[in-house]
């Protein structure tokens, strides 16, 4: 808590152990059961309305504001519901003033009221601002928001929200739609991602256009599912058998995520192949305030060509030079032709049984390739932001640009100069863009949310060119500048990574052995490193003490190294 | 109900022709399905066959139709993407056992329960022909194949059953020895608005030699020549679904008239989504945002 902040809590279920509060932090205690006493019947959660009212008062914001957002947020459980709240909101504001001094915070506020958003949602609109008219999924955390959002205004946007049995059927399905002519978009996570594999080979086979978002969340296997991370670009880079043309793309921010779904459906449709959106937990579920100009009614619409006349002899998969053959909707008259997943000729007549021709495979899978430099031309190239001859260059991709870009700013406050090359378009690469910027760089540092180090791979095996260090990050937990400032200074200065168990880290797993073991009846407190006694490595020696009263309950060891729970030994008694 | 055009078969006469072997149950399904489109009047490009892989899924190619040869097991779900995409088409799924009741089947049967306005004729030829024959989810108990040489110990799928028990509205049986009576069973079923299963004997001469013409010749007989027969009893429907033996049923089995999926859609009361127009409204994209706000 750093100093002029305040410590808010319930008094009735909480003791404040003053030796941990830093100086100039205000410890403010809330009597909550008195304080909401003569509102009837109060729900445990609504001890944060008390803590808000307090808030309010102690960050000197506006108490009629909030009275507003709690009448719009409870509007649907009625008036007693909103009264009551609003009540107990004065009692925890009335209580502040009573008893402590504004914290000195002053507010610009333009009250302007602008959108507050999260990324699903984002994509969610842009996708019916675009044309979708098909969206198809089965539940998946975290993508699941984007099928509520689109169930919940299907029938005002006028499209059809299919809830299948299975991935399996979802890419189908919205290729099935996408090949008839309809925008047409699924979403899923990673296991649902990999049931989808097959299909994608399928869009780019028959050059059906399809949107397939992918929100990616800790993997492998069931993984983490409630919390982020950026580990399955191995596997949509992997997705499907064969070569074939496909786009991949990570938005990097909610505007950008809005953005970028307008662009995936324009290049599905104009290059006829399969769009991949890769998203996270972290970018698709964080809700933001946006500004009404990042949210434009007028997106473009690019379908590409789509002949409505056509005679006998319709050819489906011309080879043109530019790879792209005019499509003719199912349904047009004379456009009668069948869509093979076997490899066709112009005609879409089988060349893989009983008519086979090397020539005419070599020529088809040309045509079918020949569409991503006619892609890349629509893309826009990475390009370096702040100091051209910065110490320190940040490479990201995706949600973390944002945090890089604060990285970036402490860093250079702090002195050491840093730049930022962020990638948004994955497949195709700018190899050659790439290649110009990093070669340039002193010191590169690729920042990303996996074990691996996935982009940096991909930045290698695209360009040839090793970043120089990697911070990585998989405790499912997003990035924070500081993570990534201290990293950085360490690398600079040339010390070694470590990967024992912090202090921090030794108190946050006693917790976890306390919650799963004790009934969360007890919290750590004194926490010292100790030598190993015979665990062949030092181990933290955390003394557990009841929630309730203080007294001591046990203690605890933890490998410093390998973090392995070596013993609990309760105190006689308990 | 409109006046029907009937069209001449060789409407849909596809450039290419079939690779099947020589006597293979497939040619009478693919003339049959010709037949009963001609019967229909469906125009060649009002008509998308839909199929998954497998040799009676090559038949798309070899009509002239619109038509998808899509992934193995996956054509129920594609070919319901394009009839929600555009329900102006009429969808007929071809394909096969292997297909249809091995890999694709949970496909299928969710696709009746929906009872969306699909026609799907299973070619069943109780064997993997393409593969040169290994078992198939439908392949008699006993039979000894190249992937069973002790004789298949599992229980064959009961398509009609299954499709009753699963909310499909229209079930129904031929036999490729019985060209024209497969077509008006195809036809009723494109006719019937629901989803109609047409399981099909379509003998593979080269890899079953247990369940061949002659073995079905000696067998088949049809429910519409039985007295009596009621369609709308799902009791007695289901008792002949069992019946195998010396005597094994064609002909429709079950019919119901149940609303279809494709109603339930507010997005599709006016026309299909196909001809609908991409641009949103910008009052409704404005009432979105506000929500957000």
């Amino acid at each position: 808590m750093n100093p002029g902040g305040a410590i808010i809590y319930n008094s009735d279920k909480f003791k404040l152990d003053t030796v941990l509060v830093g100086e100039n932090v205000l410890s403010a205690p809330l009597p909550v059961a008195t304080l909401t006493k003569p509102f009837g019947r109060v729900l445990p959660v609504m001890q944060n309305t008390v803590a808000m009212g307090a808030l309010i008062y102690l960050a000197s914001l506006d108490f009629d504001t909030a009275v507003e957002v709690i009448t719009e947020t409870f509007q649907h459980k009625g008036q007693a519901v909103i009264d009551q709240n609003v009540s107990i909101l004065r009692a925890g504001y009335d209580h502040a003033k009573a008893h402590y001094v504004p914290l000195g915070y002053q507010w610009d506020f333009n009250d302007v009221r602008r959108p507050f958003i999260t990324g699903n949602e984002a994509m969610a609109l842009s996708a019916v601002a675009s044309g979708c008219k098909f969206y198809s999924a089965y539940p998946m955390t975290p993508a699941s928001t984007v099928l509520h959002w689109m169930v919940a205004h299907a029938d005002k946007c006028g499209i059809i929200v299919k809830q299948c049995e299975d991935e399996i059927a979802v890419a189908n399905m919205a290729i099935g739609a996408g090949h008839a002519g309809v925008r047409a978009m699924c979403a899923t996570s990673g296991g649902g991602f990999a049931l989808m594999t097959e299909a994608v080979g399928m869009a780019a086979m028959i050059e059906a256009p399809v949107v397939i978002l992918e929100v990616q969340r800790g993997g492998p296997s069931t993984g983490i599912p409630t919390k982020t991370e950026q580990a399955d670009l191995n596997q949509v880079f992997g997705a499907s058998q064969g070569d074939f043309p496909r786009v991949i793309v990570a938005p990097s921010d909610i505007a950008d995520a809005y953005h970028t779904t307008s662009q995936a459906f324009n290049l599905a449709e104009k290059y006829q192949l399969p769009v991949i959106i890769i998203s996270d937990l972290l970018l698709s579920e964080h809700p933001e305030t946006v500004e009404m100009d990042d949210l434009r009614h007028d997106l473009p619409i690019e379908r590409g060509e789509i002949v409505t006349q056509v005679s006998n002899g319709y050819k489906r998969y011309r080879f043109t030079h530019s790879g792209v053959s005019p499509r003719a909707l199912p349904g047009t008259p004379n456009a009668v032709y069948t869509a093979a997943t076997d490899d066709h000729d112009e005609h879409g007549i089988l060349i893989s049984d009983v008519f086979t021709s090397p020539p005419v495979r070599r020529k088809v899978q040309e045509k079918r390739m020949k569409k991503m430099s006619l892609v890349m031309d629509d893309l826009e190239p990475p390009k370096l932001d702040g100091p051209a001859d910065a110490e320190a260059t940040l490479i990201g991709w995706g949600s973390c640009k944002g945090v890089i870009k604060e990285a970036a700013e402490l860093l250079n406050a702090a002195g050491i100069s840093t730049n930022q090359v962020h990638f948004k378009w994955l497949v195709p690469f700018h190899s050659r863009e790439a290649t110009a910027i990093l070669s340039a760089c002193k010191r590169t540092i690729c920042v990303e949310a996996n074990y691996s180090g996935q982009f940096a791979r991909h930045l290698r095996a695209e360009t040839g060119y090793s970043v120089h260090d990697r911070i990585l990050k998989y405790d499912g937990e997003p990035f924070e500048p500081h993570h990534i400032v201290e990293e950085v200074k360490r690398l600079l200065e040339g010390r070694p990574a470590s990967l024992d168990v912090t202090l921090d880290e030794a108190r946050e797993m006693a917790y976890h052995y306390i919650r799963t073991h004790l009934n969360d009846s007890a919290r750590p407190t004194l926490i010292a490193r100790t030598s190993g006694n015979g665990n062949n490595e030092d181990v933290w020696q955390i003394e557990i003490v009841s929630r309730d009263g203080g007294q001591k309950r046990g203690e605890m060891q933890i490998g410093v190294e390998t973090g392995s729970l070596y013993s609990w030994e309760p105190v006689s008694g308990h | 109900m409109a006046t029907v055009l009937p069209l001449p078969i060789t409407n849909y006469e596809s450039v290419v022709e079939p690779d099947w072997c020589p006597g293979c149950g497939d040619f009478g399904v693919l003339k049959a399905l010709k037949m009963a489109a001609g019967k229909l009047g469906i125009q060649p490009h009002e008509l998308m066959v839909v199929s998954g892989i497998g040799c009676s899924s090559n038949l798309p190619g070899f009509i002239h139709a619109c038509g998808v040869h899509s992934l193995h097991g996956r054509a129920v779900a594609v070919a319901e993407g394009i009839k929600l995409a555009n329900h102006d088409l009429n969808v007929v799924i071809t394909g096969g056992d292997g297909d249809g009741y091995g890999i694709g089947i949970g496909h299928f049967i969710h696709a009746m329960r929906r009872n969306i306005d699909i026609t799907y004729v299973v070619m069943n030829n109780q064997i993997y022909g393409l593969t040169t024959g290994q078992a198939s989810p439908t392949t008699m108990k006993e039979v000894r194949t190249k992937s069973t040489p002790r004789g298949n110990v599992e229980t064959p799928i009961n398509p009609l059953a299954l499709a009753i028990v699963s909310g499909a509205t229209y079930v129904a049986r031929a036999f490729s020895g019985e060209p024209e009576h497969m077509s008006d069973m195809i036809a009723g079923g494109i006719r019937h608005r629901g989803f109609a299963l047409v399981d099909t004997f379509s003998p593979c001469v080269t890899y079953n030699k247990v369940n061949t013409y002659p073995y079905f010749k000696q067998r088949v007989y049809k429910l519409e020549e039985e007295a009596g027969y009621d369609t709308g009893n799902v009791e007695k429907a289901m008792q002949r679904c069992f019946e195998w033996g010396d005597r094994i049923p064609l002909g429709l089995f079950y019919r119901d008239t149940q609303p279809i999926y494709e109603e339930s859609e507010p997005a599709l009361k006016e026309t299909p989504l196909v001809k609908q127009s991409l641009s949103l409204k910008k009052e409704i994209f404005n009432e979105l945002v506000q929500e957000m706000i």
